[in-house]
C-alpha cells in the first residue's frame, strides 16, 4: 500500500523547487545581456567575456587554485594519517581534535587563527590562508578515510603480515591500495572545501591576498553585476565535475554522515 | 612471556605515534593553541592601537601579569548584547521552524519511495549545498531584489487589495530567507535518516484499529520520528546562530545578528579581548545546545 499523498507531492515538488529555482535564476541570468538582473533582454556571453579581463577575478582564482591544490594535498596526508590512528590505535585525544573543528562555529576558528597568525608574526596573506585551510580539512578526510577503513577486510592486512610483512610495507602494499578510493574522495572533498571557503579565509586573509569567494563578496557588497552569475555558474560546473569523479571513485561518500 | 608482550608493544606504540603524531601536532599548532590563545586574549586589555595590550607590564616594582575581566563585565552590564544575542537566537529558531515545514514532508515521501529512488531523491537535495555558499546567498539578493520579477509581480498583487509595495531585500526576512535556503539538507537529512526505518507494519496495525490519516500520523509517524527532528534542528539551530555572511550580504543594517558584531570587533573596531568574549559566549551556547541535543536523542532512542 503506498502511503504518499498528493499534498506530500505538492509539498516535495515545492521543496525542490525552492532548492533549485535559485541556482537556475543565477546561471539564466549569467547569459543575459543587461546589467540587471531582472527582465530577460537577450543572449549573450559578454559577462564571461569580461569575466575573463577582470584582473581581480584572475588574480582570486588563481590564489584559490593554489591554495585548493596545496591545502588538499597536504591535508590528505595527514587526514589519510589521522583517520588511520582513529581506526586502528582509537585514538581519544586525535579524534577529539579532528572532530572539533568540525562542529565549533566557523566563526570561532577564523577570528582564533587572526589572533594566533598575528601575534605569531606571520603575516596575513596565501602563506596563514593554506595554514588554516589544512586545519579545517584534516577532519573531513580523517573522516571518509576512517569510513572506508571500517568497510575494509581486515584479514587481508592481518595475511601480509603473517607473511613477514613490515607494517609499512603491508600499509603501502596491501591497506592502501585498498583505501585509495577513499583517500582520492577526501582529497576531492578537501579540494571542494578549501575553494569554496569564505567565513575562515575572510579572517586570515588580511589584505594580502584574495581568493574567488573573497572576490565574489566583495563584488556582491559592492555591485552586483551579471559577472558575478558568470563565475557562480563556472564555479558550479567545476564542483558538479569534482562531486561525479567523487562519486565513481567511491560510492555514498556524498551520503549523510 | 612478559617480555615478549612487551617487545611486541613497543614497536606498536611506536607505530601509533609515527601515524598519529604529524596530525596531532598539526591539530594542537593550527587548532588547539590559536583556541586556547584566544580563551587567554577574552581576560586580557585591548591595546592603544587594537588588538591586545601586552600581557605583562614592568615598572620598579616588576613584571604585572595584566589580565582582566572588564570584556566580560561589559558583555554583562551591557543589555544591548543580551538583546542581540537573543535575537540572533530568535532568527536560528525560526530557520529551524521553517526548515521542518519544508523538510518534513520531502523527507517522508523520499522515504516512503521504492528503494531504488531514494538515492536519487537524496542527492538532489544534497546537491545544491556543493555549490559555493556565497553564490547561494547571493541568488536571493536577485530574488528579493526591488528589480525582480517576483516582488514586482507579489507588490502588483498587493497593490490590487490595497497593500503599499513591500521591500524584503535588507530585512529580517531575507535573513531568515537565506538562512533557510543554505540550511535545509540539515535537516532533511536526519528527518530521511529516521523516517526511513519506521515499520510500515505499524500504519498498517493503526489503520486497522481504526486511525484516519492524520492520526496515523500524528500519533506513530510523528512521535517515532522526534530523534530524527531534534538531530534536525540542532543541526540547522547551531550554524545558524553564529552565521555572519548571510545577515552581511541580505541583513542591512536591520538584521545584523551576533557573528557580525563579532566581525565587527575584530576588524573593524579591533577591541581583540571584548570580540574573544563573544565569540566564546556563541561558542559556549552552541555547545551547551549541540551537547543538550546528544543527551535528549539518547534518551529518545532508549
Amino acid at each position: 500500500m503506498s502511503r504518499r499523498s498528493p499534498w506530500m507531492w505538492a509539498a516535495a515538488f515545492f521543496a525542490y523547487a525552492f532548492l533549485y529555482a535559485p541556482l537556475v535564476i543565477v546561471v539564466a541570468y549569467s547569459f543575459n545581456d543587461s546589467r540587471l538582473n531582472a527582465e530577460w533582454v537577450g543572449f549573450t556571453f559578454d559577462w564571461y567575456d569580461r569575466l575573463f579581463h577582470d584582473e581581480k577575478m584572475l588574480i582570486g582564482a588563481r590564489n584559490s587554485l593554489f591554495i585548493g591544490l596545496t591545502a588538499s594535498a597536504v591535508s590528505t596526508v595527514l587526514g589519510t594519517m589521522a583517520g588511520f590512528a582513529m581506526y586502528r590505535y582509537k585514538a581519544r585525544l586525535l579524534q577529539l581534535l579532528v572532530l572539533a573543528p568540525i562542529a565549533i562555529p566557523e566563526i570561532l576558528m577564523g577570528v582564533s587563527l587572526l589572533i594566533f597568525f598575528v601575534l605569531a608574526g606571520v603575516v596575513l596573506g596565501l602563506t596563514s590562508i593554506v595554514l588554516s585551510h589544512i586545519a579545517f580539512c584534516i577532519g573531513f578526510v580523517a573522516i571518509v578515510v576512517r569510513a572506508r577503513l571500517a568497510g575494509m577486510d581486515e584479514s587481508l592486512t592481518e595475511a601480509a603480515r603473517d607473511l613477514g610483512a613490515t607494517p609499512w610495507r603491508a600499509f603501502r602494499l596491501v591497506t592502501l591500495p585498498l583505501i585509495m578510493p577513499g583517500v582520492v574522495a577526501g582529497a576531492l572533498m578537501a579540494f571542494t572545501l578549501s575553494i569554496d571557503d569564505f567565513v575562515i579565509t575572510f579572517f586570515t586573509a588580511g589584505i594580502g591576498a584574495s581568493t574567488l569567494p573573497l572576490q565574489i563578496y566583495t563584488m556582491v557588497k559592492i555591485s552586483v553585476t551579471p559577472e558575478v552569475n558568470a563565475v557562480s555558474t563556472l564555479l558550479m560546473l567545476l564542483t558538479l565535475a569534482l562531486i561525479l569523479i567523487a562519486t565513481r571513485l567511491a560510492p555514498g561518500v556524498l551520503r549523510a554522515e | 612471556m612478559g617480555s615478549t608482550v612487551n617487545a611486541q608493544s613497543r614497536p606498536e606504540r611506536l607505530h601509533k605515534w609515527l601515524v598519529s603524531g604529524p596530525p596531532l601536532l598539526y591539530l594542537l599548532v593550527f587548532f588547539a593553541a590559536p583556541v586556547l590563545i584566544m580563551v587567554l586574549a577574552s581576560f586580557r586589555n585591548p591595546g592603544d592601537f587594537g588588538g591586545l595590550a601586552p600581557l605583562f607590564t614592568q615598572d620598579e616594582t616588576g613584571r604585572h601579569l595584566q589580565l582582566t575581566l572588564d570584556s566580560y563585565g561589559r558583555f554583562f552590564s551591557d543589555a544591548l548584547y543580551a538583546r542581540l544575542f537573543l535575537k540572533s537566537f530568535f532568527y536560528a529558531a525560526a530557520t529551524a521552524v521553517v526548515c521542518l515545514a519544508i523538510a518534513y514532508p520531502l523527507a517522508l515521501l523520499i522515504a516512503r519511495s521504492p528503494k531504488r529512488h531514494r538515492d536519487i531523491m537524496v542527492l538532489l537535495v544534497i546537491l545544491p549545498f556543493w555549490s559555493n555558499f556565497l553564490i547561494r546567498v547571493y541568488a536571493w539578493i536577485i530574488i528579493l531584489g526591488p528589480q525582480s520579477v517576483f516582488v514586482r509581480a507579489l507588490n502588483g498583487l498587493l497593490g490590487l487589495v490595497g497593500i503599499g509595495p513591500v521591500t524584503l531585500l535588507y530585512t529580517p526576512f531575507a535573513v531568515i530567507v537565506g538562512l533557510v535556503y543554505v540550511h535545509l539538507p540539515f535537516m532533511v537529512l536526519p528527518l530521511y535518516a529516521n523516517l526511513e526505518k519506521h515499520d510500515p507494519a505499524l500504519l498498517d496495525a493503526a489503520q486497522d484499529l481504526g486511525a484516519n490519516a492524520w492520526q496515523r500520523f500524528w500519533r506513530v509517524t510523528f512521535p517515532l520520528s522526534l530523534p530524527g527532528v531534534y538531530a534536525g534542528a540542532a543541526l540547522v539551530f547551531i550554524p545558524a546562530l553564529g552565521i555572519f555572511a548571510i545577515p552581511d550580504i541580505l541583513g542591512g543594517t536591520e538584521g545584523i545578528m551576533i557573528g557580525n558584531v563579532i566581525k565587527q570587533q575584530f576588524l573593524d573596531t579591533r577591541d581583540w579581548p571584548f570580540g574573544s568574549v563573544l565569540s566564546m559566549v556563541l561558542t559556549a551556547v552552541a555547545v551547551g545546545l549541540a551537547g543538550a541535543a546528544a543527551w535528549v536523542a539518547r534518551r529518545q532512542r532508549v
